[in-house]
């Protein structure tokens, strides 16, 4: 027999044998991964946004699975799709609220205006040139970074200013720190009515350069059951534990437009209506 | 005999250090020294497979290849008994030893095809007949002492890395330049034990 067949039929033997025993061990040593992981994972959104605050879907579903977290952790699953998972295995759902972002500004560019930027249509970047070009130091920049960090679609920059649509909002709060004003909060869904306006300025400052700010009126508080709107230095606020019924906005007549319901203001409503 | 085996120990990890004297392994050399603790990570995961290959190459060359007259396929066979010698132990881990499986991690199967492993065992099949390296346990201590000092380059590379990072380095030096620069003051730091066995 010549070297050649040697050559071929030992490295031919020595392959086999290798793959075999791989194959043994690969079988012996066969790691279980626990199908309810998948499984969970499907029942997820999928949408891989980070807000129960783990790496992604797949890791909250094994996180779920080995009970470090509860479903109910995820901000975008709704009310059913908890209960799926957690009939799925075999425990309790928690109740939870829906919660939704509010950017708590009203000022779209026809209202407020000082100065004209040309950089990086970033909010985080106009910051840094004199806080904006807003003619309001507080208020929504409106170039949309939390636009751009909303993974539903959710925010739309409507002339110059953010406005988060309630309905398509899910609450995952991927945009709350891209704010570089901090003018986003998360509130109960089922609140509607916000005052959007965040600027700590006396009121006839803020009446300068923006139509729509809050003046502290109190006409709010005043047609309100006390307590329901809190007075905050020179800015009125929804009070979140106690809050006002959406009639208070039509009661109230804010002379701003500053007090507005949320699906309203989404739907565009209060464009052109201050005084 | 023991000063035969010290002969290996020093000249393994310091006088021929397989990075900065047989610039074997400089893929990983450069690619995984950014942090001192991947660097770790990865000299964990060479000195594993670089003793246990070491032994099982030898013994599958001392009892196969060379009865048989095969040496001229040493390259061949000898890769591929790494490669599923790494994917063996590789699904083992996993399995015996999980905790162990995730800090080598990536590293395990990335050394898989690495030249310094295959040098190693390579030198091994060409040491002196008369020599303790050709015999089964000689030929493991020099895999595992070449590995030690493998791991010895990267952690000291890994470790002046990250201090260079603070530095100021001049702009056309930046990046992966000052890094070969560094690593080559580095060999010839290490040419000053040469002559010591």
């Amino acid at each position: 027999m010549s070297i050649a067949w040697i050559a071929i039929i030992s490295t031919g033997v020595i392959g086999i044998v290798l793959g075999v025993v791989i194959g043994i061990v690969a079988k012996v040593f066969a790691v279980e991964i626990d199908e309810r992981i998948e499984k969970v994972e499907e029942l997820l959104p999928g949408a891989n946004c980070g807000g129960c605050g783990y790496a992604g879907c797949a890791d909250f579903a094994k996180a779920v699975v080995a009970e470090k977290a509860t479903p109910g952790q995820c901000p975008v699953c709704a009310p059913v799709d908890i209960t799926n998972i957690a009939d799925y295995l075999g425990i309790v759902a928690e109740e939870k609220e829906k919660r939704v972002a509010v950017v708590r500004c009203s000022g779209d560019a026809s209202h407020t205006e000082r100065s004209l930027y040309n950089g990086i249509r970033d909010c985080r970047s106009a910051v840094l040139v004199a806080g904006g070009a807003k003619g309001c130091d507080h208020g929504c920049i409106g170039f949309g970074s939390c636009a751009e960090a909303c993974p539903f679609g959710a925010i739309e920059i409507r002339d110059a200013l953010a406005v988060v649509h309630p309905d398509l909002c899910v609450g995952c709060e991927n945009c709350v720190a891209t704010c570089p004003k901090n003018l986003i909060i998360m509130v109960p869904a089922s609140i509607e009515t916000h005052v959007y306006c965040n600027s700590p300025e006396k009121g006839a400052a803020k009446r300068t350069y923006c139509k729509t700010a809050c003046i502290a009126c109190r006409k709010c508080v005043k047609v309100s059951e006390e307590g329901q709107m809190e007075v905050d230095g020179f800015l009125v606020r929804t009070n979140y534990e106690n809050p006002p019924p959406p009639e208070v906005v039509e009661a109230a007549a804010c002379p701003t437009t500053a007090l507005r319901n949320a699906s309203l203001h989404a739907a565009g409503a209060y464009e052109g209506v201050s005084k | 005999m023991l000063s035969e085996f010290l002969v290996i120990t020093v000249g393994a990890i310091l006088v021929n250090n397989f990075v900065l004297a047989k610039f074997l392994g400089i893929c990983p050399f450069l690619g995984v020294s950014k942090k001192l603790d991947t660097a770790l990570g990865m000299s964990g995961a060479v000195i594993f497979v670089m003793t246990l290959a070491s032994l099982v190459v030898s013994l599958i060359n001392k009892f196969l290849l060379v009865p048989m007259k095969l040496e001229f396929l040493q390259t061949l066979v000898f890769i591929v008994v790494i490669a599923s010698l790494v994917q063996l132990v590789e699904i083992m881990l996993q399995k015996l030893s999980a905790k162990l499986y995730e800090s080598l991690g990536i590293f395990l199967p990335l050394i898989t095809t690495n030249c310094a492993v295959l040098g190693c065992v390579v030198l091994n099949a060409k040491a002196a007949p008369d020599s303790i390296q050709s015999t089964w346990y000689g030929a493991t201590i020099y895999g595992f002492c070449s590995a030690i000092g493998f791991a010895l380059a990267l952690i000291l590379f890994s470790s002046l890395r990250e201090k260079l990072d603070l530095a100021t380095v001049p702009k056309a030096f930046e990046g992966t330049a000052i890094s070969l620069v560094t690593a080559g003051i580095l060999a010839m730091a290490f040419m000053g034990f040469s002559g010591l066995v």
